[in-house]
């Protein structure tokens, strides 16, 4: 017993010097295991007299408690220490590149073209597609522009055969749509199209997306306003819109759109119009019943303006360095 | 049409500048394209006479001329061929600055002294015409300044006509559009009835009065072929560009010009009796004005006499019989032909003419005495001559009738969404020379016979609109019923494929519908690719039947700008005749070529495979939930590999091809191969099915593992079929985790690493079941496909 004060202080030192977890628990071993010193001075008990000993007893245990503490206080901080060194050496190098992180892209002109039809479908339009290589009924005469009427030179077509031609426009889908479909009708034809003429600003083959919207008393103003938000939620700016009259066969009154923004020039970006009668009765609509009105606009174009594109013909030359940029 | 814009001034005066006259033009539906100045941007020039011209002493193509400019004599050395001793021109002193501020020094040339220039039309900017120095008319007074001389303050105003304003092809249409817009009068070209002064005639039969309506013709005899047309009538047919010919053509063409009616003057000598408006007639030619000689169809309306056609009515007259600098007598033409009967002819003999130009839009059938009055008394004060009596060939019923429209006010306020007040409206259109009679619910208009635009109710509405002003209309959004629209959700859309292939590393390319025929048939032996019949280019000349041309020239272009890893793909519509019929289906089409990795410090350095397209493919098929429903069968396509082509099929039927591009076309077209290609028809890909929930077993999963060994010819695809149908029903999945080829199996022999694993959804499967269901596998593998287990 009189070395209890010894033993107690002979332990913390060792477990205050200890630097492995495995020293630790040898330390704890010799201590407080079943045959630890402490732990055998419990056996020496028995030859105090019953007065001595439960204070004796009391004594060992205090001893015995102070020494696990440390030994808990130890371990953990000798267990957070490996830890910390673990993790240290796991230490990478944020800064380097990813594995596989090749991504491609979308088409400026399918952005263009899905945004497009984002803003419309968000109020009700569907999309109709039609086939591009189309037959001249459909891509003229039912939209009022009847062989050698001079408006077909506008539209420098390209030629199969006699009937047969590839579309200048997406009007010939609005026309299917309004022969199989009664009004109400709301929808966009966005596609392919194509007229035969090539320099810096016309490409042979361009994109299109037109809208009908056909519908009791539609009027002139529901165009106006109609065009007039689409244009200023495309550009994502408070652009200057002007009205302007025009001429197209299919329309009447027609309407050419120019923006400004804010650089005081005016920018044709779209020609529509109110649906001509005559259209109306080529897909058998009843014109006095039903108004409507049609717009059409060239993607390329409008691509150009978002994002600033200076050449017509980068578009279709699927060079991966201009492509890239539409991320 | 371009015009001066003094010319409309003389007209109609508004207060308004150019640009806001050009603003106000545009907006009103007359789009103006271009304003610019009718001369450069010059000073110092003044009308020079030319007192002697001499050879220069020292080179052959100059001359040595003595010029006055009224007060002084300068000499000065000139190379045009034209200068000459009596020419007026324009001479620029030195100190003269010219377009580009060049400006005029005292030079000497090849020895001699110049003090000055004579200057040709392009060096003032005013054509570029530099056919040799100006000549100006003998009485332009020598020393004044030239742009004073010839009116050179003035612009040219470009306006781009829309096809159904032919009422705005002359300066008075104009002006009487610019009068309707400023509220303010205009003059009208006076052209009062010209006496004659000798009884000839010449008569005209309407063949074909339909086509030809009305024909007025004259005769004028012993015109003064020897005089020029006067300046300033040269001017305005510069400014309005047209080229000054002879007097007799000048004034037909300022006619055309200022009132807008296409005229025509015969040399009335070599007209063979009376003349006869009729269709052309098989066989017959004509040789043009221009030189060239036509076979005329017979829907070729033409102007002929006794011995055959002389003119292509209201296109272009003909060469034998046109005005000469010795014709002495003329016959004048000034008719009305129906647009119908000109419309598309001059394009099909590729012409396209002024007169054409205004005939096919419509000319004012009221026209033809004022201008055939207006233009003999122009010929009298140039040319001079004897004026026969005018003679006219009608035929009113074949006249255009004379447009009543009824114009309900009701129908105004609703298609514009504003009541615009009568009394505005009968304004407008008024001044736009409708004459209105008030009924019940609006007006009954009757049209002028210069609009041929207008025939219907919805024409006024937009008149009135336009003159109202598009941008003074009410502006609202519609107001709509909002169905729900129908989705179906086992349907993929586009956007998710395009997508997806993003997001595995693909570029998103546009390329042309036409292309080279070689390019195509080479992609594509089955199909006779549609032509075009008028094709921009060789290369843009057939109609692809396959994406895949497009996506290898795609390829090309840039593997040639050092881009080695390329993945694209492209969705379109594909032109594939069958029969009579012409297919265009839609399909999503890619291309791979470079290294599996991009290049990066985790990246392996392997070439792309088979395998690498086929996983970005598969993966595509799977979106839609029925991957199970695609397979991949071995196949030849004249583009690919033979060893390393599939077909792709759908429950059996075929919907694609996949392949490494073969060798030789990966030659042909100079790339880097190996190359591989895939085309899906897009129906097939997007047509997915809806989930539908089985129930998840609780017990657990029993795997085993098989190496089996087979012929090299033997297809994954039957190893698995047998495997499907012999591990009994609760077999839940076939892996392959390994093919192995090389040391330790025989040659031509191939060994496939299989893991199976069962599952019971009530029960667990004990040993027993599982290894009688391996031995049945076994056993049929090697019965069925020659597989054995390997050792």
């Amino acid at each position: 017993m009189e070395n209890l004060e010894t033993l107690l202080a002979q332990g913390k030192q060792a477990v205050a010097e200890s630097d492995t977890l495995a020293a630790l628990d040898e330390i704890r071993v010799q201590y407080l295991g079943k045959k630890g010193e402490l732990t055998s001075l419990l056996k020496g008990l028995g030859k105090l007299s019953a007065d001595e000993r439960p204070a004796a007893g009391a004594r060992i245990n205090e001893a015995k408690s102070a020494l696990q503490a440390d030994i808990n206080a130890r371990r953990d901080a000798l267990e957070a220490a490996a830890l910390e060194a673990k993790l240290a050496e796991e230490t990478v190098d944020v800064s380097l590149p990813g594995r596989d992180q090749a991504v491609g892209g979308l088409h400026p002109v399918t952005r263009t073209l899905e945004r497009i039809e984002a803003f419309f479908g968000s109020i009700g339009y569907s999309v109709a597609e039609g086939p591009e290589i189309e037959d001249d009924y459909h891509n003229f005469e039912a939209l009022n522009i009847p062989a050698h009427h001079p408006a077909r030179a506008m539209h420098d077509t390209f030629y199969f055969d006699a009937h047969r031609l590839l579309r200048t426009h997406t009007s010939p889908v609005q026309v299917r749509t309004m022969e199989s479909q009664e009004p109400p009708i709301r929808i966009i034809c966005p596609g392919r199209v194509y007229r035969c003429d090539y320099d810096q600003t016309h490409s042979p083959m361009f994109h299109q997306v037109e809208g009908l919207l056909v519908d009791r008393n539609i009027t002139f103003a529901d165009l106006k306003g109609t065009l007039e938000q689409f244009l200023r939620e495309f550009f994502e700016e408070d652009v200057k819109v002007r009205f302007r009259p025009s001429y197209f066969p299919f329309t009447e009154p027609s309407i050419e759109v120019d923006i400004d923004r804010g650089d005081g020039k005016w920018l044709e970006v779209l020609g529509c119009g109110m649906v001509h009668p005559k259209v109306f009765e080529y897909s058998g609509i009843d014109p006095e019943e039903f108004t409507g009105f049609a717009f059409g606009m060239g993607v390329e174009r409008l691509a150009m303006l978002r994002y600033g594109v200076d050449d017509l013909r980068l578009f279709f030359e699927n060079d991966l360095r201009f492509l890239g940029q539409f991320k | 049409m371009k015009f001066s814009e003094q010319w409309l001034r003389e007209l109609v005066q508004p207060q308004i500048g150019t640009q806001a006259l050009a603003d106000q033009l545009s907006l009103s539906g007359l789009e103006v394209d271009d304003i610019e100045g009718v001369a450069g941007d010059f000073s110092g020039v003044v009308v020079g006479e030319i007192l002697s011209a001499e050879q220069h002493p020292n080179a052959d193509k100059l001359q040595v001329c003595q010029v006055s400019d009224g007060s002084e004599t300068f000499q000065v050395v000139c190379g045009a061929p034209n200068a000459r001793a009596g020419l007026k021109t324009a001479f620029a002193r030195v100190g003269a600055v010219l377009p580009g501020n060049f400006k005029i020094k005292k030079a000497k040339l090849r020895q001699v002294e110049s003090f000055g220039m004579l200057c040709a039309e392009d060096e003032l900017g005013l054509s570029e015409d530099h056919g040799g120095i100006m000549e100006l008319a003998p009485d332009a007074p020598t020393g004044q300044d030239i742009r004073e001389f010839l009116n050179l303050n003035d612009q040219i105003i470009d306006v781009d006509l829309t096809p159904n304003r032919g009422d705005c092809l002359s300066i008075a249409g104009m002006a009487r559009e610019v009068g309707v817009l400023n509220k303010a009068a205009v003059t009208e070209v006076d052209a009062p009835a010209v006496a004659p002064v000798i009884d000839d005639r010449f008569d005209v039969q309407l063949v074909d009065s339909h086509a030809c309506p009305r024909y007025l013709g004259r005769v004028i005899r012993n015109i003064n072929p020897g005089v020029t047309t006067p300046q300033w009538m040269q001017e305005k047919l510069r400014r309005s560009g047209v080229r000054s010919i002879d007097p007799v053509v000048d004034v037909t063409n300022y006619v055309l010009l200022e009132l807008g009616q296409p005229m025509h003057a015969f040399d009335l000598n070599k007209l063979d009796s009376g003349i006869n408006v009729r269709l052309a007639e098989e066989g017959e030619k004509l040789t043009l004005l221009d030189g060239q000689q036509v076979e005329l169809s017979i829907d070729t309306l033409v102007i002929a006499d006794a011995s055959g056609p002389v003119a292509m009515a209201g296109i272009m007259g003909g060469e034998p019989t046109s005005v000469t600098d010795e014709t002495r007598d003329i016959f004048l033409e000034s008719a009305f032909f129906n647009p119908l009967a000109i419309a598309g002819r001059a394009r099909s003999y590729g012409l396209h003419t002024d007169s054409s130009h205004r005939f096919e839009r419509g000319v004012d059938w009221q026209l033809q005495r004022k201008a055939i009055e207006r233009a003999t008394a122009l010929l009298l004060d140039i040319v001079g001559g004897e004026p026969g009596p005018v003679v006219e060939a009608v035929k009113d019923a074949d006249l255009p009738p004379v447009q009543q429209v009824h114009l309900r006010h009701g129908k105004v306020t609703a298609l514009l969404a504003l009541e615009i007040p009568a009394a505005e409206i009968e304004e407008i259109l008024t001044r736009l020379g409708m004459q209105l009679e008030k009924v019940a619910d609006g007006w009954q208009v009757t049209v002028p016979s210069y609009r041929f635009d207008i025939s219907i109710e919805v024409d006024l509405i937009e008149e009135i609109a336009r003159v109202y002003g598009y941008n003074n209309l009410p502006v609202h959004t519609p107001t709509a019923k909002l169905p729900i629209p129908p989705i179906a959700e086992a349907r993929l859309t586009l956007q998710s494929l395009r997508r997806h292939l993003v997001a595995r590393g693909y570029q998103e390319a546009i390329t042309y519908s036409f292309i080279e025929a070689e390019l195509q048939k080479a992609f594509d032996d089955q199909h006779d690719a549609i032509a075009l019949a008028n094709p921009i280019s060789a290369e843009m000349a057939v109609m692809r039947t396959t994406l895949w041309p497009g996506l290898a020239k795609a390829l090309q272009y840039n593997q040639h700008r050092q881009q080695s890893r390329v993945r694209l793909f492209e969705t379109g519509q594909r032109f594939q005749p069958k029969g009579d019929a012409l297919l265009q289906e839609n399909v999503i089409a890619g291309i791979l070529a470079g290294n599996r990795d991009a290049e990066g410090w985790t990246a392996g350095k392997d070439k792309l495979d088979f395998f690498d397209a086929k996983g970005d493919l598969e993966s595509l098929l799977a979106l839609g939930g029925c991957a199970d429903q695609f397979s991949f069968v071995a196949d030849r396509h004249v583009a690919l590999h033979p060893g390393q082509t599939a077909r792709i099929e759908r429950n059996g039927e075929a919907v694609g091809y996949i392949g490494a591009l073969h060798p030789s076309l990966v030659k042909k077209l100079d790339l880097n191969g190996p190359v591989y290609l895939f085309e899906v028809a897009l129906d097939a890909v997007t047509g997915g099915k809806l989930p539908r929930f089985s129930s998840l077993s609780k017990f657990p999963e029993s795997r085993r593992d098989l190496a089996v060994v087979a012929d090299q010819a033997t297809g994954f695809d039957t190893i698995r079929q047998v495997v499907e149908a012999e591990a009994g029903e609760f077999l839940k999945q076939v892996t392959l985790f390994d093919v192995y080829q090389g040391q330790g199996i025989e040659p031509g022999r191939k060994s496939l690493a299989l893991g199976l694993t069962w599952q019971h959804p009530s029960r667990t499967l004990n040993d027993d079941e599982i290894n009688s269901a391996v031995s049945a596998v076994v056993s049929a593998l090697r019965e069925r496909c020659g597989a054995t287990l390997r050792e």
